[in-house]
């Protein structure tokens, strides 16, 4: 019962911060482009923190995330501009905004289902071609739908996301994904990405975790997406390619596979470089690229492994940092005594 | 009444008839051995009755229920529900999970609790959570793996961790165990303790008991029945003194040594 307490005092706690913050905002305290720029990192957080899901807690991979985050962005910007489509017109501003990113979210999770059903059930790459391609075809499906602008985008839409919105939902995801992931639903789905074969002879269906994590995944993706397009007023199917799939990608690889609090910190350290390097942004692919690569090299697990970033996990390293400096110390000593 | 119970179980991979009219029976609480020399088909028993592979013909019966048959087919985790579990010749455990989670991941199957208490920790998922934790404490302590249940599975030296496999399955709560090669890569002193695990587990579980193992001594130690497959088709059945005299077998896989022993 403490525990649980002191857990909604933390969310209570770090939801004020998140408030001051637009508080801070609106006044103007904080320059208006930084605002912006966390309000991007908070909704990459969404995204990445999804992603992860699916890459590292489940093992499976996905390259679609951004196809994901166009039918939720897509969904919310229909029903936002045109008041009385879907949803009736009682619905009025926020409000309406709050209930098209859940329908946003639950239209991507729908497809993620569609998409993940079939291509879950096989072992193997088979989810990351599929996955490639489904991102692809949304795509095209809406750079040829003229109903919402096709390639010139959709335009005009409300600015409905600030700050504090975009928190509270990254607050929200982290919260759910971290429960989940404690829990058995969790566990299952991480002895899947440990040995398939001996998930399902411990009585894990395995394809049915697959797909559940596939799908919570989707939504949260789609939810970011209501999330970007109520940002930047406009949705394009150019904001959607498969370089957004591979940022975000990049930043579950930067963080460790099957680390929340990696992903966090890897999404909010990347959009922060790709805004501090916006005049090298044509050679952006090719740091990209070079990161990954020396990812793979140095720390192929990631930054962060699969273990979460936390107060014991800082002690335990600076205790190993401390015995190893000391270690070299007495080295140095018997080495100057000889 | 027989656990289990199979009829001309056959599996084909293309034109190579892996194993061909397996037919076994079990009773309730024997313990039988599966030998045979390498690439004879008994790991490839064990997976068409764990359902990983689906034979080409036959019927599988468990407590006299089809789990395979020409017309349906159980997958792994609903044969495993049905309270039959399995270790692996080359361990899999869950590598990077803790001694403890490998534990817990095999009561999954009795969770009640849904998605959305999961997303939310409500009271049920906390009840169900600390129940789980108790249980599989209590069978760590059994294995006496309990000093290391925080340790990473991988970590575990190689004797450990195939107790630990065993401990797992167990731990899905089964009627019958397969017992792929547990002796594989161990010591004469760590087989002994094998043995005294596995007679212990039999008696403290009430479990039948179907067990794959080239090691000799162990075999004919602690099984009561002996079937030897060879080429994919059993050659030979009996107790383990009929299993050492026949030619059969002496000249299929036992050898001149264990002949003259």
């Amino acid at each position: 019962m403490a525990k649980r307490f002191s857990a909604i005092l933390q969310l209570v706690l770090l939801l004020a911060v998140g408030y001051a913050i637009q508080m801070a905002m609106d006044a103007e305290l904080i320059n208006r482009y930084y605002a912006h720029v966390m309000t991007i990192m908070a909704i990459f957080v969404v995204g990445a923190v999804s992603l992860n899901l699916i890459n590292g807690i489940c093992g499976q991979f996905s390259l679609g995330h951004a196809g994901f985050m166009a039918v939720g962005a897509y969904t919310a910007a229909i029903i936002t501009k045109n008041p009385d489509l879907i949803l009736p017109a009682i619905f009025t501003g926020n409000i309406r905004f709050i209930l098209a990113t859940l329908l946003g979210g639950m239209m991507a999770a729908l497809v993620g289902f569609m998409v993940g059903l079939p291509s879950l059930r096989l072992r193997g790459d088979y989810l990351a071609i599929v996955t490639l391609g489904f991102g692809e075809i949304i795509r095209i499906l809406l750079l040829n739908w003229d109903f919402v602008g096709g390639a010139s985008g959709y335009f005009g839409l409300a600015r409905h996301t600030n700050f504090f919105a975009a928190f509270l939902l990254s607050i929200i995801t982290i919260t759910i994904i971290r429960n989940f992931i404690q829990s058995s639903h969790g566990r299952a789905c991480i002895s899947i990405r440990e040995d398939e074969i001996a998930a399902e002879t411990m009585g894990v269906p395995t394809t049915r975790y697959k797909v559940i994590a596939f799908v919570i995944a989707s939504f949260f993706a789609g939810t970011a997406g209501s999330m970007m397009a109520h940002l930047t007023q406009m949705v394009t199917p150019a904001s959607f390619t498969f370089i957004l799939s591979i940022e975000l990608l990049l930043m579950v690889v930067l963080g460790g596979l099957g680390s929340i609090s990696g992903s966090i910190g890897a999404a909010i350290f990347l959009t922060y470089a790709a805004e501090a390097l916006r005049a090298f942004r044509a050679y952006r692919m090719i740091l990209y690229s070079l990161l990954l690569i020396f990812i793979m090299l140095f720390r192929p697990k990631g930054l962060l492994g699969n273990q979460e970033l936390s107060l014991s996990l800082l002690r335990e390293s600076f205790k190993n940092l401390r015995a190893r400096w000391r270690r070299k110390k007495k080295d140095g000593i018997t080495a100057a005594a000889e | 009444m027989a656990v289990l119970e199979t009829t001309n179980l056959t599996i084909r991979f293309g034109g190579l008839t892996a194993v061909s009219k397996f037919n076994i029976a079990l009773e309730e609480g024997e313990l039988v051995g599966l030998i045979g020399p390498n690439g004879a088909g008994k790991t490839t028993a064990f997976n068409m009755l764990t359902g990983v592979y689906q034979p080409s013909e036959g019927t599988i019966a468990f407590c006299d229920a089809p789990l395979c048959s020409a017309t349906k087919a159980l997958q792994p985790f609903q044969i495993t529900r049905r309270g039959i579990a399995r270790t692996f010749q080359n361990i899999r455990l869950f590598k990077e999970l803790s001694v403890l989670d490998n534990v817990k991941i095999a009561y999954h199957q009795n969770v009640k609790y849904g998605l959305l208490p999961a997303f939310l920790h409500t009271a049920q998922y906390q009840t169900e959570e600390v129940e789980i934790e108790e249980k599989a404490l209590e069978f760590l302590k059994i294995f006496s793996l309990d000093t290391k249940k925080a340790e990473k599975a991988k970590n575990l030296p190689y004797g450990e961790q195939r107790r630990l496999e065993i401990a797992r399955a167990l731990a899905t709560n089964p009627k019958l165990l397969l017992l792929d090669e547990p002796a594989a890569g161990m010591n004469p002193q760590e087989t002994q303790q094998l043995m005294e695990l596995i007679n212990f587990i039999r008696k403290q579980f009430s479990l039948t008991i179907l067990l794959i193992e080239h090691d000799m001594a162990l075999v004919m130690g602690v099984c009561e029945r002996i079937y030897v497959l060879d080429y994919g088709k059993i050659i030979a059945h009996g107790t383990p003194a009929e299993i050492r005299r026949n030619p059969k077998v002496i000249e299929a896989y036992l050898g001149e040594e264990v002949a003259h022993a």
